[in-house]
């Protein structure tokens, strides 16, 4: 290590305690509007936009600020390695969110609904609803829809006859395409070709705005046509939990990106050295990660 | 932007009045207000629980209402671990790591401000349920499902946002810890000349970021299940509410060691200090730990023994838990070598880290009992598990950061406390801890169940003593309050090295150390 450059440091900051205090905002219109659902209180429904407008501007100055701070030359190669590390762990805490649901699917498929069906050593839990005969995807309920809907179709593989029409297969078409065209954007920055830079990168955010177009009409077909919902028994709760939140995760790197897109045309951010685009870098690796979880949903969601 | 760049290079005093605190993003500011937050939620859970045990006083109900024991029982829980000990970890990471590898501070200075600030917020929320229509949150503080789903009061709902924003807390604190250990030791500072408070914490953050996701996807379902309608809980739809309880120890098991591990560290650091002699296999000591976390993963079921798990699962368990007694194992004997034929002196820190070895080795025995899947059918959840879990909290967890304020307390503050004071705190710290708990593991043994306001009338004698041990313990936490306050008022001033022959960075700065250390890295040999 030759050479010691100054770690930055940055003065006493505004921006975390009015997070803090938005996440406090937020959390109180949220919990008040959930528990206010079918009463009529309006009031939360306005704490929690409220809330939400705080941190959104809270974030938004502060990205502005490091950014200004890189553009003003103040970090150095040590702290760009943190954001490195940092945003690696951040990742990390990600994969271990949708673990948690993951998880919850593969207890389910593997011990409880077929317990419930009487089989094997806890199998004496088919006494509670002995009509009940196990088979995923979970349609039937063990109560035989009595608190639960009983939806007609499963988002399930549907055959290989009927796979061209079947949504969530070009849905890994557009979002694995979408790995492709960023890592594309990543080697022109790379090689200083900023318009094709552009391009790509245009292309990865269109991708982004149409996987959540399919995913919508997904939704729409499970529950317009196919009676599946939230409320269809574990099948619908972790189906939508899990399409759900990596819904959430989409958009929010396809925000990511569009952010990163905007920099780039009009502000002519993003250079091809080494730690000149950690920014761009950061939201790519978050596109790889969505896209990774995704490869896991279609897997273990929709084909097994 | 031009005052960006002008306000970076001069280094300056903190800033006058309450907005040093509010928009701090110094490592040794944020580290204090972790501290004395997590003092005052030590003070706040300390109270709850002295509800618990003047109704514990005696049989029969006789303070307070059934519903409201339930309450204080939950928060009394909730707080400690995610209000009083982790923040006070967090507040000792903040002012210890980057003086101990040589950093100028942590590696992200903003986020370290948010990650304390959501606390005060996330403990209003939680607290203020108290006030709601139904009460707080009643279903003791590992909220197992269907209590805390369809039987909860509807403060459930602030609740889990509450543990959606700590955790959030949590993770950017964890990250923060773990960035600034990888990237900004000084230079010379190999992964193994580590200190071991520093190890401890790497380890420790990892776990954190690990799991609080973990415990967030359970309160997210506990949320879609109680509002929107999913089953995850609900054998009726397909779930099981036993599901609740393995995503939840999933993540609690390593929770419990992320609340020790860091108390690994400190014990390490004082008993080698006043041992006058270097620590005992220092190699061993970070293996050990490496081996704790990874374990920490395979263990959870052990909580859950009586809930009907096939029979693989409760031997899987079981082995694997007894296991931990290994490293473990390794640690204590590290300790006591350190101390063989050392020169021992008794101040303050010393004794707390010495009773810290002892008792929680009590703890961990009483551990192992529990891990034998046949004999905690016999033990589950009655007063004996609350013995054991209290033995590794308090005279662990909680002592060990005692002694680590009483250990580094001069260097931060620049003045030495008073060693009479000390003492007396520690001895009747020492009994009270004791009396409250060493009789519980026998009436846990006789039957009295956990969580319960009243009981029979068998268990009336170990009860009213572990009440008035429970009294003289929390009655001498305000004099270490005094104390605290009576050091950084004024007092002996203390010399940069504090101790005689105190190895670590640390000790090579002022007491107090200026605002900004290490601006400049030191090299380390």
């Amino acid at each position: 290590m030759s050479g010691y450059e100054k770690y930055y440091v940055p003065d006493q900051s505004k921006l975390p305690i009015y997070a803090a205090f938005s996440m406090f905002v937020l959390i109180m219109g949220a919990a008040g509007t959930i528990n206010a659902v079918g009463t009529g209180d309006s009031i939360s429904k306005y704490v929690l936009y409220f809330g939400l407008a705080l941190m959104g501007g809270t974030l938004f100055f502060w990205f502005k600020q490091v950014v200004q701070e890189h553009l003003a030359g103040l970090d150095s190669t040590q702290l760009n390695q943190s954001f490195v590390y940092g945003m690696a762990w951040f990742i990390f805490s990600e994969v271990m969110f949708f673990a948690a649901f993951f998880g919850a699917l593969f207890y389910v498929r593997t011990f409880s609904v077929p317990w419930l069906g009487g089989e094997g050593e806890k199998g004496l839990a088919n006494m509670l609803w002995q009509d009940f005969s196990p088979t995923w995807p979970l349609l039937t309920t063990p109560d035989q829809g009595s608190m639960y809907n009983i939806p007609n179709k499963s988002m399930s593989f549907p055959g290989w006859d009927k796979m061209l029409l079947w949504l969530p297969l070009w849905n890994t078409i557009v979002l694995l395409s979408s790995s492709v065209t960023v890592h594309m954007a990543h080697i022109n920055l790379k090689a200083n070709k900023k318009k094709k830079f552009n391009i790509w990168l245009g292309i990865t955010v269109a991708l982004a705005i149409f996987f959540v177009g399919l995913q919508a009409l997904e939704y729409y077909e499970a529950y317009a046509h196919y009676g599946l919902t939230l409320n269809s028994g574990i099948y619908g709760s972790t189906f939508f939990m899990l399409t759900g939140f990596h819904g959430f995760h989409v958009m929010l790197g396809g925000f990511m990106l569009a952010v990163m897109l905007t920099r780039s045309v009009f502000y002519n951010h993003f250079k091809p050295g080494h730690h000149e685009h950690f920014g761009f870098e950061a939201a790519s690796w978050y596109w790889h990660f969505v896209d990774v979880v995704w490869v896991m949903l279609f897997l273990f969601v929709y084909i097994l | 932007m031009s005052a960006v760049v002008e306000s970076h290079d001069h280094h300056h005093g903190p800033a006058k009045g309450i907005s040093r605190w509010l928009f701090t993003t110094n490592h040794k500011d944020i580290g204090t207000l972790y501290l004395w937050f997590s003092f005052a939620m030590f003070l706040i859970g300390g109270a709850m629980a002295m509800v618990i045990r003047a109704e514990l006083f005696q049989p029969g109900m006789q303070i307070v209402e059934p519903e409201f024991y339930n309450q204080m029982l939950t928060l009394h829980g909730l707080i400690m671990v995610f209000g009083a000990v982790m923040p006070a970890f967090v507040g000792l990471a903040n002012w210890l790591v980057p003086m101990m590898v040589g950093a100028p501070d942590m590696a992200l200075p903003r986020m370290n401000n948010l990650s304390f600030w959501i606390l005060p917020f996330a403990f209003g929320v939680m607290l203020s349920s108290l006030f709601m229509e139904g009460g707080a949150p009643n279903f003791g503080w590992t909220f197992y499902a269907p209590l805390s789903t369809t039987y909860a009061p509807p403060s459930v709902t602030f609740f889990i946002f509450s543990v959606h924003i700590l955790g959030a807390s949590s993770i950017m604190g964890a990250i923060n810890v773990i960035v600034t250990i990888m990237n900004m030791r000084a230079p010379g500072m190999t992964l193994m000349k580590m200190p071991l408070f520093v190890w401890s914490w790497l380890i420790t953050a990892y776990l954190l970021i690990a799991v609080m996701p973990v415990l967030a996807g359970a309160v997210t379902m506990m949320l879609m299940d109680i509002h929107f309608g999913t089953s995850f809980f609900n054998a009726a739809g397909g779930g099981d509410p036993v599901l609740f309880q393995h995503i939840f120890w999933f993540f609690g098991h390593p929770e419990v060691y992320i609340m020790i591990l860091p108390a690994f560290g400190i014990a390490s650091h004082i008993i080698s200090t006043f041992s006058r002699k270097k620590l005992f296999g220092y190699t061993s000591m970070v293996w050990a730990m490496v081996s704790i976390a990874i374990l920490s993963f395979v263990v959870w079921a052990h909580h859950m023994f009586t809930v009907g798990m096939p029979l693989a699962a409760e031997l899987f368990f079981m082995w694997a838990t007894m296991l931990i007694a290994v490293p473990t194992g390794v640690k204590v004997f590290n300790w006591v070598a350190t101390m063989f034929r050392g020169s021992i002196t008794y101040e303050t820190p010393m004794l707390f880290a010495i009773c810290f070895v002892v008792l929680f080795t009590i703890g961990g025995f009483s551990g192992l009992m529990l891990a034998i899947t046949p004999a905690d059918f016999q033990y589950h959840d009655t007063y004996f598990v609350v013995a054991h879990f209290h033995y590794v909290l308090v005279p662990g967890s909680v002592f060990s950061i005692m002694a680590a304020v009483y250990y580094w307390l001069p260097k931060w503050c620049g003045n030495m406390y008073d060693e009479r004071l000390g003492r007396l705190h520690f001895w009747l710290s020492f009994i009270g801890v004791n009396v409250t708990f060493f009789p519980q593991h026998f009436i846990g043994l006789a039957g009295m169940p956990r969580r319960i306001p009243d009981y029979a009338l068998q268990f009336a004698d170990w009860n009213m003593i572990s009440t008035a041990g429970a009294f003289l313990f929390g009655a001498s936490q305000i004099l270490f309050l005094f104390i605290v306050v009576k050091t950084v008022m004024g007092g002996k001033k203390a010399t940069p090295e504090v101790w005689e022959g105190a190895q670590g960075l640390e000790w090579t700065v002022d007491s107090p150390p200026p605002y900004h250390t290490f601006s400049t890295p030191p090299l380390v040999k």
